[in-house]
């Protein structure tokens, strides 16, 4: 089987950087960038990324959308381009989507987009939920964990897809804030989509000592480690996430994707709660939140389960969380620290130190957790 | 005197290419690589070792003096076996493992050691050829290990923690053996009966908590087991696994487990190729059958054939790379290290050499000598085999008829240049014989044993005398 | 053309030897013989009987087993081009094996152990025939108590994992025997220890904690704070780390250790930089381990025999494994009865040959020889890291700026965002100039990572040739990146495809199962 990429580009992604703006979401804040001399970047990284795929599959054909959208840079490379899709205006979500949805049925297999999380966002949201998608990075927010490292390392990695069909692909987070509320000092970024992402593990087969784990097997490892410490009496509130995922899947249960479910003794007591449901949950019985990492900053809480409120974890007495993450997502984030953001500077301090995060059936990694002093819209470019 | 320290080891111990080292990195002096090195814990005074002996001349003079207080067994007749075995090693197979490309090789990986790859995929394939078996380990540091791992992927399949332990097992093998499992195994014990598996016991025993049946054949007094079918069959209907501990070395003529129904075979390949070294020279070995729920269980690395850009070229590399996600319990996982490669490649020379015939021919002649010595020993007067098995290598001789102590033949016989055997029991003692021990020497030993006992039944007759004296 | 001949190229012109050998199984001739074996004595024979058909029913093999007919030289042919086919640290500079030491195994102790002395010894035989063996063993025992301060030394084991098996196996014994096995069950690791630390400690049924390095990539002490207590076993780490930054309150993470009454084991597989500077006692550890094949020069063999050194305090003492070696007036004696031993780790007295290769090597070099040996391995790796850093694209992440110990991870971050080039592609590249690296423990701490430790062995123009080998190769991931995708091109063989190895009706990890699997 021949595997083929469908790209598209966000031709306005980014272009808030240079002007200062946090973000380039809404037509008016594109064109007050491009007033203050800002210049779309996701075009040249595009070809960054592309120039790889290109040297490594000369002749692979690219399916993608008219001019800045994603033929213009594709050509820039030396690629030929099968253009599916022409935009009225290229500049918005819909856009994004409409054009995701014409890649799709021109039978692309995987989603390389170039843009931030707006962008991430859009593209989940036609997708489905197998098929996976890659970011090369050039938006504002990145808080999502779809994206390659660099564009040279997103081309890369498309590139070794298209001829390497046992590549393995992740769950990983699409996690985005609504603009308009950075701008005015707010973070609150919401859970969109659990997408399929590939990664590159280690091949060449150096093993020394102990055998290496996949990421797919390491997650495994970690939500059994999770079901082994729970109890029969306590009401676990599972936040959402990958590997969260994974601890329902072993539990029996069908988890929803982006919420909160409650499960005791193994079995579901409120699917989907609301922050409402979970104070009364909480209220009568012991619980404990079980949260992994969202994204690719590190958070645990507030960040796409803002369900698991302070309010909630204020009720479940001094040791609220379990924490569930592969080591890999641990060192992932290169020596930060752990992140909750509850909304509640004062309850997120009182978390603050180490906390345990279970890794595996028997293994637990202590890892360094913040409230982080000056919250706001950091890029991660 | 004062010569500065230049080490034929140490290039860089040249003063003026330290020197340049030195100024290359901005550095006034090595000193300065260790600041993290808090000053409490930084040796005040040189260590306490022996004088160095730092021209080669002197170094040869001095480990061969040392060594030259040893006594070897070619200097012995030794019957000494139980664990280590003095069999034949073909001169091709120290040529080949002395290569310094195999020797002072890392583990590699398939591109610049590509040749490891394949003598060790060849060890393989010959180790799987003698047992019958589509599936054999990188070698494991001996056959102790092999054992324990064995039992703990049984464990691990199974969920369960009963090992029965069905024959006499090497006392060091089993202490090795105890330690490693009991974390996650528990052993029961059925005695053996003249010799080998009291198979009716065993049968009694298997239950739901039954991991394994493990058998030693040719047990720790080289008894040959033949209910493997049977005691396999009595695994399987409990849904359990039959594990056979081995030495390989009679499979040219003996029929391998894996024909009788075992899972696991495992043991130590010490007999193909491996020089005695004092103890000193063990790889382990596990073979299973082309299973993944088995494979998947191995600790050990396990090299495969692979294809490569170029037809007709034979690559290599780990199979089944990513082996923990089938694992039913992380319990007990182990891990892979620098264990005993380079003995596997010896072991794969040493098969390549003896081809089909030499096996068979090696296993008869053990077969022969193993007799032969029976026969011979338990023909003398108050000498005794504790049991009439089959044996192959080994057997225990018993003395209590003739009154007289294993230890005692063990120290009169010393006195005469021989090695009897390694005492097992007051009156017992278990004696090998390999293709390297001829007729002569057997009845050798024979004579030896035979005056032994006439002095010391001498002794013995007077002793009691004095004895009955004493007291009347 | 004629003379003179143009100076040589500043990168090596190397090609790998490639046989192109078959499986040995195809070179079989019916009827060759490569050895013969001793027969019965036809009186013997006599005496006997058939003893081949006189197995009992079931027990006579049936078909003879189909190893291959080869005549003796045949085999040899076909397995020296085998190891033409490898490389080893005798051929190739091998400073890529970080954290493993390949420095040079001196030939005169290869040549000293193929004595009759030694090769023809029976484990078992008289200790007076084995005076010779034991006390060598006894007083390489002492030596190696010396180099890390500790009481006691046992040499039993044959791996260095199999060696923190050992450390991890006193310790629980250790607290077995205080009544408190049940109550301790954790053990405390860091990420940048060997993984077999954890690896152990798991298989001997402990939970294993894993402390995560601060900014700095210095071991987190507050983290240790954090989690150490009445359930901790023990603390097992290693240090100088993977990365080659040695952990200066070494001995504060081992006073809290004992602190909450547990015990201090030290991962010295790898000691090469600081023997003679710096010793696991003195900074109160009580049970260490060395690796043979690391530190003290052992081959190692194409993954094996190594051999392990593990050194207790003196109330760990009587867990070592038996048997002891014990000096009686001048004799060397074996004393098997210590009821608190853990019991046998291995058969007999360990690798006995890397022994006496360990012991003539400290014999060779003495207490300044091996303080030269640290201090020319951690002068050869600051050297060397030098040479690295001075490659655009490649960085040594923690620690800026400051000094490491014997070895360093490096990363090629860099160089894979500018180019999408990975640090194992540039791996496989370095091979056809017949270099190699490795990468790194899994997880990858240090993204697109790479280890180097030089050892002491190697001139400083070999440390030169190696560093360019590396700047050749970021060089052709900027320039010529297919080159590096698609390497080796000077290998034995070529770009292998691992896909079948992965699938259970396709691997085939024997000639016969893959004569099965694609010929039947």
């Amino acid at each position: 089987m021949t595997r083929s990429i469908g790209l598209l580009i966000n031709p306005v992604a980014g272009v808030g950087v240079p002007a200062g703006l946090k973000g380039s979401d809404g037509a008016d804040v594109q064109a007050a960038a491009l007033a203050r001399g800002a210049r779309a970047r996701s075009g040249e990284r595009a070809q960054a990324a592309l120039a790889v795929i290109a040297a490594a599959h000369p002749h692979v054909e690219i399916i993608t959308a008219e001019g800045a959208m994603g033929a213009d840079a594709v050509r820039a490379v030396g690629l030929s381009a099968r253009v599916v899709y022409r935009a009225e205006s290229p500049s918005t979500g819909a856009d994004t989507a409409a054009a995701t949805r014409a890649l799709l049925d021109a039978g692309a297999d995987l989603l390389l987009f170039v843009g931030g999380d707006g962008t991430a966002r859009d593209v989940a949201s036609v997708l489905h939920p197998e098929q996976p998608m890659l970011g090369v990075p050039a938006g504002v927010k990145m808080y999502s964990g779809c994206f390659a490292v660099s564009p040279s390392a997103a081309g890369a990695l498309a590139a070794r897809w298209l001829s390497d069909e046992r590549l393995p692909l992740e769950r990983r987070e699409v996690l985005d804030v609504d603009e308009e509320q950075i701008r005015h000092g707010r973070v609150d970024p919401k859970l969109f989509a659990l997408v399929q992402v590939p990664y590159l593990v280690g091949r060449t087969q150096s093993r020394k000592s102990a055998t290496p784990v996949s990421e797919a097997a390491a997650v495994t490892a970690a939500a059994r480690g999770a079901v082994a410490a729970m109890d029969d009496t306590t009401a676990y509130l599972l936040g959402p996430g990958g590997t969260t995922l994974e601890v329902a899947r072993q539990l029996g249960l069908a988890k929803t994707p982006l919420g909160v479910d409650v499960v005791r003794a193994g079995g579901l007591i409120l699917a989907d709660a609301s922050e409402q449901q979970l104070l009364e949950i909480v209220a009568g019985a012991p619980a404990k939140a079980v949260v992994t990492v969202i994204g690719g900053q590190g958070f645990l809480l507030g960040r796409g389960n803002q369900q698991i409120s302070a309010a909630v974890l204020e009720r479940l007495g001094a040791d609220p969380l379990l924490v569930v993450a592969t080591e890999e997502k641990l060192t992932a984030l290169a020596g930060r620290p752990l992140l909750v953001d509850t909304g509640n500077p004062k309850f997120d301090r009182s978390l603050a130190g180490y906390i345990r995060v279970i890794t595996g059936a028997h293994t637990v990694g202590v890892y360094p957790v913040q409230a982080p002093e000056n919250e706001g819209a950091q890029s991660c470019v | 005197m004062t010569q500065p320290f230049v080490h034929p080891y140490l290039p860089n111990s040249a003063p003026d290419v330290k020197a340049a080292m030195l100024a290359a990195v901005g550095a006034e002096s090595i000193e300065e690589f260790y600041v993290d090195v808090p000053a409490d814990l930084r040796l005040q005074a040189p260590l306490d070792l022996p004088a160095p002996l730092v021209a080669e001349q002197d170094l040869v003079r001095h480990v061969e003096a040392v060594l030259a207080a040893n006594v070897s067994t070619k200097e012995r007749l030794s019957f000494l076996g139980a664990g280590t075995y003095n069999h034949f090693v073909p001169a091709v197979v120290d040529e080949v493992i002395n290569r310094s490309e195999f020797l002072t090789a890392y583990a590699g990986e398939p591109y610049e050691d590509h040749g490891r790859f394949q003598a060790l995929f060849q060890y393989q394939s010959l180790m799987a050829e003698l047992l019958n078996m589509d599936v054999v380990n990188v070698p494991t540091y001996d056959g102790f290990q092999a054992t324990a791992t064995s039992l703990s992927m049984a464990g691990r399949m199974s969920g369960r923690r009963g090992i029965i332990v069905a024959s006499d097992v090497l006392p060091d093998k089993l202490s090795r053996v105890s330690d490693f499992v009991r974390p996650n195994l528990d052993l029961a014990f059925v005695p053996t009966v003249n010799g080998t598996a009291d198979v009716a016991a065993i049968v009694a025993l298997v239950g739901d908590d039954t991991a394994a049946i493990w058998i030693e054949t040719p047990s720790y007094t080289g008894a040959v087991e033949t209910a493997i079918q049977q005691l396999a069959d009595a695994a399987h209907a409990a849904g359990a696994i039959l594990i056979v501990g081995t030495d390989p070395v009679g499979y040219g003529v003996i029929t391998p487990p894996a024909d009788q129904g075992a899972d696991i075979v495992c043991g130590d390949i010490q007999a193909f190729g491996l020089h005695q070294w004092f103890g000193g020279a063990h790889a382990g070995f596990i073979a299973v059958h082309d299973d993944p729920r088995f494979i998947m269980e191995m600790p050990s690395r396990l090299f495969g054939l692979a294809s490569t850009d170029v037809e007709g070229e034979y690559g290599f590399g780990d199979v089944a790379y990513d082996r923990t996600s089938f694992a039913v319990r992380e319990e007990g996982k182990e891990w892979v290290g620098t264990a005993a490669a380079l003995w596997g490649i010896a072991a794969g020379v040493y098969l390549a050499l003896m081809g089909p015939q030499g096996m068979a021919d090696l296993g008869e002649t053990l077969l022969a000598r193993t007799r032969y010595a029976q026969v011979e020993l338990s023909g003398l007067t108050g000498v005794k085999l504790t049991d009439d098995a089959l044996h192959l290598r080994e057997f225990v001789v018993d003395f209590s008829g003739a009154s007289v102590t294993a230890h005692s033949i063990v120290s009169t016989l010393r006195a005469a240049g021989i090695e009897p055997g390694v005492v097992v029991g007051e009156y017992e003692l278990l004696v090998c014989v390999t293709e390297m021990t001829t007729q002569a020497d057997i009845d050798r030993l024979v004579d030896a044993v035979d005056a032994a006992l006439q002095n010391n039944s001498v002794v013995n007759t007077i002793a009691v005398n004095n004895t009955e004296e004493k007291s009347a | 053309m004629s003379l003179p001949i143009a100076p040589k190229p500043a990168i090596r012109r190397f090609h790998q030897a490639s046989w192109d050998e078959k499986i040995i199984f195809e070179l079989s001739t019916p009827g060759e013989r490569g050895v013969l074996v001793s027969r019965p004595e036809p009186a013997l024979s006599e005496a006997v009987g058939d003893v081949v058909a006189g197995l009992p029913a079931g027990l006579r093999r049936e078909k003879k087993a189909a190893l291959p007919e080869m005549a003796q030289m045949r085999v040899l042919r076909h397995y020296l081009r085998l190891s033409q086919e490898n490389l080893g640290a005798d051929l190739n500079i091998d400073v890529g094996q970080g954290t493993c030491t390949m420095k040079y195994s001196p030939k005169v102790n290869d040549a000293l152990i193929r004595t009759t002395k030694l090769v023809d010894m029976h484990p078992l035989q008289d200790e007076g025939d084995a005076q010779g063996v034991l006390g060598l063993i006894y007083n390489l025992e002492r030596m190696i108590a010396e180099i890390s301060g500790m009481h006691s030394v046992s040499l039993h084991t044959s791996g260095g994992s199999t060696a923190i098996w050992t450390n991890i196996a006193m310790i629980r014994a250790f607290h077995e025997s205080n009544g408190e096995g049940e109550q301790r069950d954790e053990v405390i690791t860091t990420i940048f220890s060997h993984p077999s630390n954890a690896a152990t400690a798991k298989a001997a049924g402990y939970k294993v904690v894993t402390l995560y390095p601060d900014a700095e990539g210095y071991p987190d002490a507050d983290a240790l704070r954090a989690v150490i207590g009445p359930r901790t076993a023990a603390i097992m780490i290693t240090n100088p780390e993977d990365t080659g930054i040695f952990n200066p309150r070494v001995k504060e993470w081992v006073d809290l250790a004992h602190s909450v009454g547990a015990l201090a084991s030290y991962d010295q597989a790898n000691a090469n930089g600081i023997l003679g500077i710096t010793r696991a006692r003195d900074a109160g550890f009580d049970v260490c381990h060395f690796n043979l094949h690391k530190t003290f020069s052992t081959p190692h063999a194409c993954g094996g025999p190594g051999a392990g050194a593990n050194a207790v305090s003196e109330a760990l003492a009587p867990f070592l494994p038996g048997p002891v070696i014990e000096k009686v007036g001048d004799r060397f004696a074996l004393n098997a009865d210590r009821p608190q031993s853990i019991g046998k780790v291995a058969p007999f007295y360990g690798v006995v040959p890397n022994l006496v290769r360990a012991y003539s090597w400290i014999m060779a070099l003495g207490a300044e020889g091996l303080r030269a040996v640290a201090e020319i391995a951690v002068l050869n790796n600051n050297y060397l890291m030098k040479r690295i850093l001075e490659i655009p694209g490649a960085s040594a992440p923690y620690a800026t700026g400051r000094r490491r110990i014997e070895q360093v991870r490096y990363s090629w971050e860099g160089l894979f965002e500018e180019t999408g080039i990975t640090s194992e592609e540039i791996g496989v590249r370095a091979t056809d100039f017949g270099m190699h690296y490795w990468t790194s423990h899994h997880p990858y701490v240090v993204p697109q990572p790479f280890t180097l430790e030089p050892t002491e062995s190697y001139s400083m123009t070999e440390l030169d040739e190696y560093a360019a080998v590396l700047a050749e190769v970021a060089r052709e991931a900027r320039e010529t990146p297919e080159v590096v995708r698609t390497a080796p091109h000077n290998q034995t063989v070529h770009h292998t495809h691992h896909d079948d190895l992965d699938d259970p009706e396709r691997w085939a990890i024997t000639w016969r199962a893959y004569q099965r699997k694609y010929f039947s």
